[in-house]
């Protein structure tokens, strides 16, 4: 066995008043973590629509982090509050789907956390390599359900979205 | 039509490239990633060459985007989006890669480093292709400032800003200004008189035009944005009428309760129940304090009222609210001491003649309780021998890890001020000398000359329990010298505790009236620790002095003007530009269920009646987005966040992902929202 080790992909969504800054701390004081993280800006975590994490799953990531400033800390003064709600909401129906828990993580860091940050993320890709790969699209595909998969999400997304007259 | 990208990876001189394989990625984003027609890698994109390759193309080859792989956004983004608009090109149609904050700087293997730089350079890649033009607004500035806090740094800045011939408000919450250097017998290291060299400076804030100072006063809310803050203030009632009284001070004369001042005189001196904290006070206007008053208590006395020349006593006064507009703000609201009570075996409150630094300072202050007589706290011996214990709390994990900077200059002011007035021994505990800057560590080799003992070692106790002869009746520090490796036992009369600067305890309420965040520790955060330092991330926001961490009384002026300055800047711009990042509500897909308008904190938010949908007022809008996503509706669209550009992010930076599934995304997204 050569070293075949399963290398997860985890997207992370970073506010850009916190926990942003504590990713840019991290690199200047040069504290190494593991290169499976790919992140994204957002100004606030407030903004991390629950499609956003849903989208990061179905292309194929193994895990989804959201960081965000403290609560108490929040830049635009409360909105962390409101991820927070969304994150144990979503993190249940999740759960309900048969996700295992450790793959949807929310972190706090403040920018002044870089070491704390990096710490969390070498913490969850570890945890995610022991849980192996996700493949929510690629389980779909094989089963060969997927165009109807699509399907009825497209018609209950139209279906959700008609305004009543 | 397509897109016509241009990539740009930088080298960072070795910074990324001695990490990342960036000639392998620039040539992988022109070869494999669609629409990319340009893509270079370049030593620094930063410099005036780099910028100017990146206009070149967008002139010569036509790009529509860009994309430059380089430090974090928050260092040079603004540097590329210039660029881009001198080249004409939208300064909004540019996006970064941060591969050396969050590649190289992190990463250990090479191999690995330039794969997740090719996963973030597609997202970018991916996310621009669907960025749009934005315009951003401009507002005009306000010229009229608000200082909050009058200590050195605060006045400095004030005058500053007065003396430029703007209007300044200047907010105080103690009833003077001042703060703590006015309590100071002298400063560092030059031993100047520290109410001499302060004292003009407060009378110039008294009597300047441009100033209208509010002491006894606090913010209650501040609200509105960069260039247009509006602020609400509290005035506690003094019950002294401003307008009629003369500063005589006969009133403090004639009243009968003393109490113990625990603010200015840090609890060894008294003061009246009306009082004005010391004599040079500014403004000169006493005030009454409820707490102790005999009136309030018993509603009997009124020797102030009977006894004041011009009825200036107004024992009714009730607080009340001042409501200003001022374009920028400068928080300089101060550092507390270290409660010493806390690291109980040094003695402090058990121990009669063991003294905190503070109370020194009032002990040797020629306006002190004892005209600034060197003494025990029986007020009349003096010492023979005078123990002086430095980092108390201070570089002590379990109380504050920072080294509050002033204090072995302290010491060692303190140390020449005993042995100038008493002639006693002074021995110093202390863990590193630290006197840096300018004559500093000139002022140490003068105290070793004057004969200080100094000691390398973190006291373990003091204590008067004698075990030796020569210890009988005295306080005898405990410590390990750790430059010989011994224990020592020093018997003195009188201890005095280095104490640590901490933030104010209500620094974090503070920060959210403001809108700044504060570190772990309790200083607020400025807006870069190096390049940006009086600055803070909320625009129009300053800090200035000891609010920032520890720091001495030149360093505290340098940052009050250095905030003036930034302020300065603003105001002779007239006009600041506002990010247009806010977020936009159609009105044709909201179904007035008003979800959103609970959300934003800032009001930004209104629901019209008349044609039953929610509209957002965008001088409000901060732009967190936190309605984008909760609209259930998707009615709600954030510019530069949209829900387009971050799944096109998403799917690029999965991009190897998303190929292992046959090079397409598996979920097509339902027909997109018009943005």
């Amino acid at each position: 066995m050569a070293d075949e080790r399963f290398e997860p992909k985890i997207i992370a969504f970073l506010c850009n008043w916190c926990s942003y800054r504590a990713a840019d701390l991290a690199g200047t004081a040069r504290i190494k973590y593991k290169p499976n993280i790919r992140m994204l800006r957002v100004m606030c975590s407030g903004r991390v629509d629950p499609s956003f994490v849903l989208k990061a799953f179905a292309l194929g990531a193994d895990g989804v982090m959201i960081a965000g400033c403290h609560p108490g800390e929040c830049h635009y003064l409360e909105q962390n509050y409101k991820t927070m709600r969304r994150f144990s909401m979503l993190k249940h129906t999740l759960q309900a789907l048969g996700m295992e828990e450790d793959r949807f993580r929310l972190q706090w860091a403040s920018a002044a956390e870089g070491t704390l940050l990096a710490g969390a993320i070498n913490e969850m890709i570890e945890q995610v390599r022991e849980l192996g790969p996700l493949d929510w699209s690629k389980n779909w595909s094989e089963n060969g359900k997927i165009e109807e998969a699509i399907e009825q999400l497209v018609d209950e997304h139209a279906e959700a979205m008609e305004v009543p007259v | 039509m397509a897109e016509r990208v241009g990539v740009y990876i930088c080298h960072c001189g070795s910074n990324i490239a001695g990490k990342v394989d960036v000639e392998e990625v620039s040539h992988w984003a022109g070869e494999e990633l669609d629409n990319v027609v340009v893509s270079r890698d370049y030593k620094f994109m930063c410099s005036s060459l780099g910028q100017e390759l990146i206009e070149d193309d967008i002139k010569n080859e036509g790009l529509t985007r860009i994309v430059v792989g380089a430090c974090s956004p928050h260092l040079h983004e603004k540097t590329f989006r210039r660029a881009c608009s001198n080249a004409g090109l939208n300064p909004y149609l540019c996006q970064m890669a941060s591969l050396r904050e969050q590649v190289s700087w992190v990463t250990e293997d090479e191999a690995l480093a330039t794969a997740k730089s090719k996963a973030m350079i597609s997202g970018a890649v991916e996310r621009v292709q669907l960025h749009e033009e934005l315009e951003p607004t401009e507002v005009p500035v306000n010229p009229h400032s608000l200082v909050v806090g009058g200590g050195i740094a605060g006045i400095q800045t004030t005058l500053e800003l007065a003396n430029s011939g703007n209007p300044v408000f200047l907010v105080e919450r103690e009833p003077s200004i001042g703060g703590h250097m006015a309590q100071f017998d002298k400063t560092f290291p030059t031993l100047d008189c520290s109410a001499c060299i302060l004292a003009p400076n407060m009378s110039d804030v008294s009597n300047h035009p441009n100033i209208t100072l509010l002491s006894y006063s606090e913010v209650e809310e501040v609200t509105g944005f960069v260039g247009n803050f509006h602020v609400r203030i509290r005035k506690n009632a003094r019950h002294v009428i401003e307008e009629d009284c003369t500063g005589c001070g006969i009133c403090i004369e004639k009243c009968p309760k003393s109490v113990i001042d625990d603010v200015f005189e840090a609890g060894i001196g008294y003061r009246k129940a009306i009082y004005r904290p010391f004599p040079q006070a500014v403004p000169k206007y006493p005030v009454i304090d409820t707490e102790t008053c005999i009136y309030f208590e018993k509603g009997t006395c009124k020797a102030c009222e009977k006894f004041c020349p011009t009825n200036a006593i107004d024992f009714e006064q009730k607080d009340t609210f001042i409501d200003i507009d001022v374009g920028n703000i400068i928080l300089a609201t101060g550092y507390d001491t270290f409660d010493s009570r806390k690291i109980p075996q040094y003695g402090y409150g058990r121990l009669a003649n063991v003294f905190t630094s503070l109370e020194f300072e009032r002990l040797c202050n020629a306006a002190g309780p004892t005209d600034g007589k060197i003494v025990l706290r029986d007020g009349v011996t003096t010492p023979k021998s005078v123990a002086i214990i430095h980092c108390v709390g201070s570089r002590d994990t379990r109380f504050n890890a920072h080294c509050s900077a002033v204090c072995c200059m302290s010491a060692l002011k303190f140390g020449h001020l005993v042995i100038e007035k008493t002639g006693a021994e002074v021995h110093s505990f202390y863990t590193d000398m630290r006197p840096a800057f300018k004559d500093y560590e000139e002022f140490y080799n003068r105290l070793q000359e004057e004969g200080m003992h100094f000691t390398r070692g973190r006291v373990a106790e003091v204590t008067d329990v004698a075990l030796q002869p020569g210890e009988e009746g005295k306080l005898i520090i405990q410590v390990e010298d750790t430059l010989i490796g011994r224990q020592r036992r020093v018997p003195v009369d009188m201890v005095i505790l280095m104490t640590a600067l901490e933030p104010k305890p209500d620094a974090r309420e503070v920060g959210l009236t403001f809108g700044i965040s504060c570190s772990m520790a309790g200083w607020f955060t400025e807006r870069h620790p190096k390049l940006d330092p009086v600055a803070t991330m909320t625009d129009g926001i300053f800090i200035a002095g000891a609010c920032q961490g520890p720091k001495d009384i030149p360093a505290s002026v340098s940052q009050g003007a250095a905030a003036a300055a930034r302020v300065l800047g603003m105001i002779s711009k007239g006009a600041v530009e506002i990010e247009p990042i806010v977020a936009t509500i159609h009105e044709e897909r909201c179904s007035g269920c008003r979800i959103c308008n609970t959300l934003c904190p800032f009001n930004a938010i209104d629901y019209m009646e008349d044609k039953m949908v929610s509209v957002i007022n965008q001088a409000l809008c901060k732009g967190c987005g936190t309605c984008v996503a909760a609209c259930p509706a998707q009615a709600i669209s954030g510019a530069h966040f949209s829900n387009e550009q971050i799944f096109a992010e998403i799917e690029g930076l999965l991009f190897d992902v998303v190929q292992g599934n046959g090079g397409k995304p598996v979920v097509e997204e339902p027909e997109a929202v018009p943005a």
